[in-house]
């Protein structure tokens, strides 16, 4: 019973990175009707800034950690921001009134772009971190000697997903900003017509995107402390499969299904076999689309008239 | 110096698909502050005059002129991509019903208001800061929100999705949107299509209301005749993408090239149309 308590701490952990990513995924979407294949690699890109901010701010001797973290937090998030921004509007906005797949395809390569960039800048190899963060507590031990432990780094991990989260939700639902969001992923035409900046308000999608994929890149730096070029890709697959499982274009839906797909591979990686994760995680993928096209939380398609 | 008395002229204007003439060399004039109809048989090409009003299609030919109440004039077939919405202000709605239908009733018509809130947020970041000046604009938005619900009668349902209300409320929420962008022309695509005599006597009501109260100017394309002569001040009639008829509701009425097209389209219901106007 302990193993099963710990795995599932570490599958709340794990999910909530996915369920961070996934928002992205799920958000642009819902408002252009494409999916944004280098959105993996923007998380990678998050993960990048956030460790070269962590390597400048140490080396200038700053050593209290809750400040190094808020900086990493800020930093990461603007500059990938501005990489969300840029993608989309060089690689995505001169295609919108093209063919379907042509905003597939140049997301693709925007993909390959972005991480073969991080590889000729930063190197192959995995950059590694020491833990900045670091303590915890043991929850329970049983008698045969296995401890539940919850780690501080957990703890953070977990506690800036659900408060940013929350600044999230409130964004949409209550602001103005939110309201012109959900109008043009209603009808664009009509938004426009009303007044409301298209292109601006996808803009900003991208941006609240990449800042949230960020936050999930300095999330997995301090759980695993490390970074590599390539880490987007596996894990931006992984966050999409959580899209659609919590039904892609749904918000919570998003949040649904990246806990979900975090809690099925840790408990997959558990009790059967570490080595197939992965694959345990993307069958859910094909399941899903077979089964329940519309995901846990996502609304069928409604036919236009 | 005095404003031209027309809001809209139109002059020689033509659009052309191929080989089909949509329409040929219409001239109209819509007065300011009143309501013009835009009536005639199907396919006689009255919404590629709206969707050339509105920016949709780039006319073949021709010259449309908007003039607001201060003398601001812009010439409509020169605006592209939304700026006939955003600078000429010219509102439109649709055959069909285009609401936001996740939205709230409330947050549809607080959509409308995005240009008003989005210079008072200071283009987002002082609303995000919570700046007092955005929160007074907001809540003065919500306040204009709120009228035009209780015009409508759905103050009771704000906070009801917009897909969810009756049909009629939808017709009519969907012309409230319309005007809490606050526009100088309103463009209303048949918003009596599909109502009942009950709902469409509300309508009429509402776009007299905004005629009389907000002294705005609408241009109407209807079918129903009962509602064309109940409130039009002024009817232009189409046939084939050309005018056969413009003058107020009793002379068009009466006026045989009128009947006769009518005629062409469905004898019994045109003349039965006909006289039940009155």
């Amino acid at each position: 019973m302990d193993y099963f308590f710990q795995q599932l701490i570490n599958g709340l952990v794990l999910g909530s990175i996915y369920g961070l990513i996934a928002i992205g995924y799920t958000m642009v979407y819902g408002i252009v009707g494409m999916i944004n294949f280098a959105h993996g690699d923007i998380f990678m890109i998050g993960g990048f800034i956030a460790l070269i901010t962590f390597l400048v701010l140490v080396s200038i001797g700053l050593t209290f950690v809750p400040v190094i973290l808020l900086v990493v937090l800020l930093v990461s998030m603007a500059v990938t921001a501005l990489y969300g921004w840029t993608v989309e509007r060089i690689a995505y906005r001169p295609l919108r009134q093209s063919f379907r797949l042509a905003p597939m395809l140049s997301a693709i390569g925007m993909s390959f772009v972005l991480s073969n960039f991080s590889q000729v800048a930063q190197g192959a190899r995995v950059k590694p971190i020491p833990p900045v963060i670091t303590g915890g507590y043991t929850l329970h031990e049983s008698a045969a000697g296995f401890a539940v432990q919850l780690s501080n780094v957990q703890i953070v991990v977990v506690v800036t997903t659900v408060v940013l989260l929350a600044i999230f939700t409130w964004l949409v639902a209550r602001t103005r900003f939110g309201r012109d969001m959900r109008a043009c992923e209603q009808d664009q035409t009509m938004a426009a017509l009303l007044g409301v900046d298209v292109d601006r308000t996808i803009s900003m999608t991208f941006v609240i995107g990449a800042a949230l994929a960020a936050v999930a890149g300095m999330m997995y730096l301090l759980y695993y402390g490390l970074v590599d070029f390539f880490m987007g890709f596996v894990a931006g697959i992984k966050a999409f499969t959580a899209a659609v499982l919590g039904g892609i274009g749904s918000l919570p839906g998003a949040m649904l299904g990246g806990l979900a797909i975090g809690l099925i591979e840790t408990f997959w990686s558990a009790y059967c076999s570490v080595e197939y994760k992965d694959v345990a995680a993307f069958s859910i993928l094909i399941i899903v689309l077979i089964f329940l096209p519309t995901g846990l939380l996502g609304r069928p398609e409604v036919e236009k008239v | 110096m005095s404003v031209s008395p027309d809001i809209l002229t139109v002059e020689h204007l033509s659009m052309r698909f191929g080989g089909i003439v949509a329409v040929n060399d219409l001239s109209f004039a819509a007065k300011r502050r009143e309501i013009t109809a835009l009536i005639g048989p199907n396919g006689a090409g009255k919404t590629t005059v709206f969707n050339c009003i509105t920016g949709f299609y780039r006319p073949s030919g021709g010259s449309m002129r908007l003039v607001h109440d201060d003398g601001a004039t812009f010439q409509l077939e020169r605006l592209h991509d939304y700026r006939i919405s955003k600078v000429a202000k010219v509102a439109r709605t649709f055959q069909n019903i285009r609401l936001f239908p996740g939205m709230t009733a409330l947050e549809n018509l607080m959509v409308a208001q995005h240009a008003t809130l989005m210079r008072a947020s200071g283009f987002s970041l002082l609303g995000l800061l919570g700046v007092p000046s955005f929160r007074e604009a907001e809540a003065r938005a919500i306040d204009v929100a709120r009228q035009w619900l209780d015009r409508i009668g759905l103050v009771d349902r704000a906070d009801d999705a917009a897909g969810n209300l009756p049909y009629g409320d939808q017709r009519r929420l969907e012309i409230a949107r319309a005007m809490c962008s606050g526009p100088a022309l309103l463009c209303l695509d048949e918003p009596a299509a599909g109502l009942n005599a009950t709902e469409s006597g509300a309508l009429s009501d509402l776009l007299l209301a905004i005629r009389n109260d907000f002294g705005t100017s609408i241009l109407l394309i209807e079918h129903d005749m009962s509602v064309v002569m109940e409130i039009s001040d002024h009817i232009v009639v189409l046939d084939h993408g050309v005018k056969i008829s413009d003058g107020e509701p009793r002379a068009v009425r009466d006026d045989p090239k009128v009947v006769a097209a009518y005629l062409g389209a469905d004898e019994d219901t045109a003349i039965e149309v006909m006289e039940s106007g009155t």
